[in-house]
Parts: C-alpha cells; sequence; structure tokens
C-alpha cells in the first residue's frame, strides 16, 4: 500500500517487449517470414536506450513478464488496476505496412501475455500513425475489448497532432469513449528539438517537455479540443510543470491572434482544464515549489498516478512526488482515473 | 497590444530611479539598398538577384507564416514622414525614446540582417554591413542607443572576427544571434562566438525567431502564426538547455546569455526539469560540475516582453522570484504590434524596488552602462 491509499489505479506501466521472436506469434505468415528472413532481431525505440539509467530503475530491470510486474509493483503496493502503455518501436518503422503489421501484433502480445494472464490490468491500444485508416482499423479491432481502455500515440510525430489527416482517428476514439494518450517519445522523423539534433541523451529526455507544449499547441490551435469536447486527452510522463506557463503564453497570444482561428471560441486554459489529464511521474519540480505549481494548475481532478514502470523516476516506494499533500491522493491515486477512463469504472468494484 | 490609443503627455515609468532601459527596439532600414555603403560589388550584386535566402522557401525571407499585421507592427508606428516602423530616428525619438524618458535603448535589427540565410559568406558581409549602418544611422547619432554586434551566427569563426572588430567600442553592448539556429546553440561550432563574446565583455543575446531549417516544432511543422509565436518559447527552451548540457559555462563561465523576446515563465520548469533528470543520467555528463539549475541562475538573463499573463498576479511573482529578480530585462519590442507599454507593462503587484530593477538597475549592471 502507498501513503494509505487503497484501490490505487496506476496510469502508465510499460510491458517490455524483450525481442522480435516474442511478437511474431502475433503475426501473419508474410509478416512473420519477413522478420526471419531479413533478420530483423529488434526494433527497440532509441526513446529509451535499453542499457540507459532513464530506462529502468537497478531493481526494475526484468520487466519483460507480467510475473515481473507483480512481483515488483502490482502486488506489494495493492495496485488495483494499471494501464499498460508500450512503447516497443513497432509503429516508428518507416513502411507504412510494416508499422501496421508490427503494431497489431504488439497489441495482441500485450492482449495474450500481459492481459490475459492478470485481470488487474488493462492497456492501450498503440497505433500506427502514418495512415488515419490504419489507426482507425486498429481502433476498430481492438474496442470491444473493454480492457484497452485508451488509444496511444507518441508525443513527437511526424506532424503536429492537431492536424486534420488525425481528426479520424479522434473521431474513433469519441465513438468508442477512448481517452487519447499522448506518451514522452519520438517517431524521429524530424529532429527532437526544433533547432536540431542535441548531442546528449539528457537534452533528448528533457526536450519531450517541448513536444508536450507543442503538441497541445496544435490540438488547441487546430481546434481538436473545440470539435472534439468529448474527447479527454491524457498526457504521459510529460514532466507536467512545463503546463501552466506554456499556457500563459498561448493564451494571452490568442487574446492578440484569435481571429486566426475563430473555432477556439473558449480560452485555451478553460479547455485544457476541461479536456486534458497528466500523469505525475514525473513530475519537474523540486517538493518545496509543488504546492505553488498546483495552486497554477487550479485543478484537483487534473493529475493521475503512475508508477511508470520500470522507467527510473524515483528510488524505493518514493512513487508520489515528494511535496504533494495527502488531501489530493484520492484524487490523485483513483478518483481521477476513474473519472477519466469510463472503461474503467465498468471493472470497478465499488 | 495593437489599440490606439489618445497621445499621453511623455513620463517615466516612476519605479524607474536607476533609469529605463528598453533592451529590445527594432531599427528597419529606409530602402534595401542602405547598406550598399558597406557591400562589396559582388554582394550588391548577390543581394539585387537572389536576396535574402532564408531556410523557409519565401523570396526575400516573407516569413511562411503571415504575421498578424502588416510588418508585424504597431499601426501607429508608421513614421508620418514616410518610410516603414522604426526606420526614422525622429519618429523613434518622439514615440519611445521622448515619449517615456528612455534613458538606454538596446537595438536588435532583424531581417535584412543575413542571419540564418543559407550562404554564410553572404550572411557574414550583410552582417558586417548591418553594424556599420547601425553605427551610421543611429548610434553616432544618439547616444541613448547602442547596438548589438549582428553575427553570421552558423559560421563560428566569421563571427568571431566581426566581434574582435566591435570589441571596446561603446557603441555595442552585446552580440546578437536569433534563437533558431541551424543546429543547437551549444554546440562547438557555436563556441567561437561565445569565446570571442567573453573577451570582448559583451554578454551574447538570442533574440526569438529565425529559421532553423528544421521542422519548427520537433513534431514537425506547424499551422498558424499563434503557434509559430508561442513556438519561440519553446525553442528558446531547447537553446538554454543545449548552453548548459553542453557545458558552454564550464568552458566560458564569464559568459552572458540573455534571451530576448523568448517569454520566461518557461525559466523554473525547465531548470527543474534538468536537475530532476540530471540525478539519474549524471554519468552521462560529468563536464556539468554543477546542477544545471545554477548555470542558469548564474549565467542567463531574460527579457520581459512578451510577458506571459498567468491567471492570478501572484503566479507572475512565484514566477519571477524561482527566476530571480536580478536576472529579468525590462523590453518593450518597439515597433511590433504586442509592444509592452513602459508604463503598463510591470503588474503593481511588483514592489517599487523589483521594478526599479528590471526596468533599468538589472540592465545597467549588465551591460555596464
Amino acid at each position: 500500500m502507498l501513503h494509505g491509499q487503497r484501490g490505487i489505479i496506476d496510469v502508465d506501466v510499460h510491458p517490455v517487449v524483450p525481442n522480435m521472436a516474442a511478437l511474431t506469434p502475433y503475426m501473419d505468415e508474410y509478416w512473420r517470414d519477413q522478420v526471419v528472413e531479413r533478420g530483423i532481431n529488434t526494433i527497440a525505440s532509441q526513446n529509451y536506450p535499453p542499457n540507459a539509467p532513464k530506462t529502468a530503475r537497478a531493481d526494475w530491470k526484468q520487466a519483460s513478464k507480467v510475473t515481473d510486474l507483480q512481483a515488483q509493483l502490482l502486488d506489494p503496493w495493492g495496485v488495483e488496476m494499471a494501464i499498460c502503455t508500450p512503447l516497443y518501436g513497432t509503429q516508428m518503422v518507416m513502411n507504412a505496412d510494416m508499422a501496421r503489421a508490427f503494431t497489431r501484433a504488439l497489441n495482441d502480445w500485450t492482449r495474450a501475455e500481459w492481459l490475459d494472464r492478470d485481470s488487474r490490468l488493462r492497456a492501450s491500444i498503440v497505433l500506427p500513425m502514418h495512415d488515419a485508416e490504419h489507426a482507425v482499423e486498429e481502433i476498430e479491432r481492438l474496442a470491444p475489448d473493454k480492457r484497452f481502455v485508451q488509444a496511444q500515440v507518441l508525443v513527437m510525430g511526424e506532424t503536429p497532432a492537431g492536424k486534420r489527416q488525425h481528426w479520424p482517428v479522434y473521431q474513433a476514439c469519441v465513438k468508442h469513449g477512448l481517452p487519447l494518450a499522448i506518451h514522452a517519445g519520438s517517431c524521429f522523423r524530424n529532429p527532437v528539438t526544433s533547432v536540431g539534433w542535441p548531442s546528449w541523451y539528457l537534452e533528448e529526455y528533457s526536450a519531450q517537455a517541448q513536444g508536450f507544449q507543442s503538441t497541445l499547441g496544435s490540438l488547441i490551435t487546430e481546434g481538436v479540443l473545440s470539435k472534439f469536447p468529448e474527447l479527454k486527452i491524457v498526457l504521459l510522463e510529460s514532466g507536467v510543470t512545463w503546463l501552466m506557463p506554456f499556457l500563459y503564453r498561448l493564451q494571452k497570444t490568442w487574446k492578440g491572434t484569435r481571429f486566426e482561428i475563430p473555432w477556439v471560441d473558449r480560452p485555451p486554459i478553460e479547455l485544457v482544464r476541461d479536456q486534458v489529464r497528466l500523469s505525475c511521474q514525473p513530475f519537474d519540480a523540486p517538493p518545496d515549489v509543488v504546492p505553488r505549481v498546483l495552486d497554477m494548475l487550479g485543478n484537483d481532478d487534473m493529475l493521475m498516478w503512475a508508477s511508470d514502470w520500470p522507467h527510473w523516476q524515483y528510488d524505493g516506494d518514493e512513487a508520489i512526488p515528494p511535496g504533494m499533500p495527502e488531501a489530493l491522493l484520492p484524487k490523485l491515486m483513483r478518483g481521477n482515473a476513474l473519472a477519466t477512463y469510463t472503461r474503467l469504472r465498468e471493472g470497478v468494484t465499488a | 497590444m495593437n489599440v490606439i490609443q489618445p497621445i499621453r503627455g511623455k513620463s517615466k515609468p516612476p519605479a524607474a530611479t536607476l533609469g529605463l532601459v528598453d533592451v529590445d527596439i527594432h531599427p528597419r532600414m529606409k530602402k534595401p539598398t542602405d547598406l550598399n555603403p558597406w557591400l562589396s560589388k559582388r554582394w550588391q550584386e548577390h543581394l539585387e538577384t537572389y536576396g535574402i535566402r532564408a531556410r523557409h522557401g519565401f523570396v526575400g525571407g516573407q516569413p511562411p507564416f503571415p504575421k498578424a499585421q502588416p510588418l508585424a507592427c504597431r499601426r501607429d508606428a508608421w513614421p508620418p514622414g514616410g518610410g516603414t516602423p522604426a526606420s526614422d530616428l525622429d519618429f523613434l525619438r518622439f514615440q519611445l525614446l521622448d515619449q517615456y524618458g528612455v534613458d538606454v535603448g538596446v537595438l536588435n535589427p532583424l531581417q535584412p540582417s543575413g542571419q540564418g540565410d543559407n550562404n554564410n559568406e553572404f550572411s557574414a558581409a550583410l552582417a558586417h554591413a548591418v553594424n556599420e549602418w547601425q553605427l551610421e544611422a543611429w548610434l553616432r547619432k544618439e547616444p541613448r542607443l547602442r547596438g548589438s554586434v549582428v553575427v553570421p551566427y552558423d559560421d563560428g569563426p566569421a563571427s568571431a572576427r566581426e566581434i574582435e572588430k566591435r570589441a571596446g567600442d561603446p557603441n555595442f553592448c552585446q552580440v546578437l544571434m536569433m534563437s533558431r539556429t541551424a543546429e543547437p546553440a551549444g554546440k562547438s561550432r557555436y563556441w567561437p562566438i561565445y569565446e570571442a563574446a567573453e573577451a570582448a565583455g559583451l554578454p551574447v543575446a538570442f533574440h526569438a525567431f529565425g529559421y532553423s531549417g528544421w521542422a519548427m516544432t520537433n513534431g514537425g511543422w506547424p499551422s498558424f502564426y499563434t503557434e509559430e509565436v508561442s513556438e519561440h518559447a519553446v525553442s528558446a527552451q531547447n537553446q538554454v538547455v543545449s548552453l548548459v548540457v553542453e557545458g558552454v559555462f564550464e568552458r566560458f563561465p564569464k559568459l552572458k546569455v540573455v534571451m530576448i523576446e523568448c517569454g520566461f515563465a518557461w525559466v523554473p520548469n525547465v531548470a527543474w526539469r534538468l536537475d530532476q533528470h540530471w540525478k539519474q543520467l549524471r554519468g552521462e555528463v560529468p563536464h556539468l560540475r554543477k546542477k544545471p539549475s545554477e548555470y542558469i541562475r548564474d549565467n542567463i538573463w531574460f527579457s520581459t516582453q512578451p510577458m506571459e499573463d498567468p491567471e492570478r498576479p501572484e503566479h507572475l511573482l512565484d514566477i519571477m522570484s524561482w527566476i530571480g529578480w536580478d536576472k529579468i530585462l525590462f523590453a518593450s519590442d518597439y515597433p511590433h504590434w504586442d509592444f509592452d507599454d513602459p508604463l503598463l507593462a510591470l503588474s503593481g503587484a511588483i514592489s517599487a524596488e523589483k521594478r526599479r530593477d528590471i526596468y533599468g538597475g538589472n540592465a545597467i549592471k549588465l551591460y555596464g552602462l
């Protein structure tokens, strides 16, 4: 049990695909042959270099089996439900057909090897985003299984998330009551900064926070939040504290240039408070400023707890960002996730 | 903001008891040939024939995101005698320097300065000409103005040579780069600039803008001017991160960097994020001998306009106090549409003493005015 909270819900755990051989049972014969004949051993993503300290805590190096998750997290912390958010590079490959087949296999692997083996688990439908048709097809294929509680994309895509080409995907999310989860990570179609490729992984990891700003800016200015008011956006592993300062700028700009985007007919901060939710690991702030940062956020409903297993964000069981007020914990660790994910509510005991 | 107001009597902000320093004024040329006296025949012809070739695809540096206003300027900034905003010294005196009692104004020339041009040699020729033009058209005529050493920043050695030429000239108070460079600003190709600036005792300013050649966000090209304007603050974050993590301030510890028109509300969260993740990743960057946030605190200054606009003024105070009251500099951005009026820019929620430092005290110390 963490901080005496019961029935806690973890919105960001990362099952690690050990290699391509783990996925081939979930491919058709053509793609299985491709993997074997072309010697595709792994397509692990550079977003989390396998041996980098951030990628796995020293005591969480084994993270490719459901028994690892049970032993390291679910059992000791009394987690009632956890949402799997795999980060293997299936949707990042350049060939759209390959991305579609590999991502389909990834989602089926998650279902068979995680969801079917522990009733506490839920998962994300990882989307191949080359082609909106492929993404919608994957949503339609998996949405009938209510254990898939959201759709999932990387924050740095090929084109900004708000662009109209992606809207059929958002329509499908709304149709099935699935939030759109946007997770840290790049598909590497663009440099991870807008001024080119940085030298160090520390810079690259830091740049996720810039990616979240641009992506949220795009969703707001293109009109996604206004057009789909029922759509919930969940920002995973974003760092959180970039949010309000970015909106202070965007909202001020909007006051001066809103004639350009007249469909944004409410202040961006209001739209975000209604429709955007964030996981709280990592939480980029020292403990002493956390109350002020929460005061800026101005809303108790927006943050959801995540372990971010097996990424190294904290040690031991310091899984709640230091400085979080005790009074917020019931919402943070359970209530806000239940309010965000309709499909989680269906599987909850009182 | 772009609101036509009755002309007020001249007045300086009452809190500006140490002086009023405006660190962001954008002078313009009267006509494209104004630089010719300092350009060789060859480069005059190049300018005439091919123009500025920025990394975005439109002739003459015309922006790919059309501005919200003509030339992004205040409607009332066109001089009555003709010409474009801030191209007429007398009208700039009337509308800005005299109107508000500006004691020192820092010029940051934007295009056609040649910064970020595809051709580094041409960029260097234009930068040199722009600096001579600043001296001739502005600095020698108006003692309240200071110039910025415009450099062809994507060519480090050529930039260093231009800085060396201006070292010791009291007309210039800083080196000017744009915030969107071809590579992250901490990369070694830019170190000659920092070395020369440190040696000359000149701060290096990064003014929001420019085209790196890469997509304007790390997730691709956005659609709207609204996004472009907001993305300046985002790119500037990457530049601060790069300068810190590449160890620029370890290598050049006396270097002072000024982020101009980049906003500042993001500074605390960028510093926190670096510190937070440096805990696990510091093994990668042993060249950093202090916490990342300490380099930001020690070596980087930030200008006000455009100030982020929190819902409650105390949140602005939080942010400013986290950055450091001694690191914030007043800027008007004259003559642009989002000009900050010196009399209205700083909230009364900020104590008079702190406003005094932001209006002038901090800049006087930074630039040694």
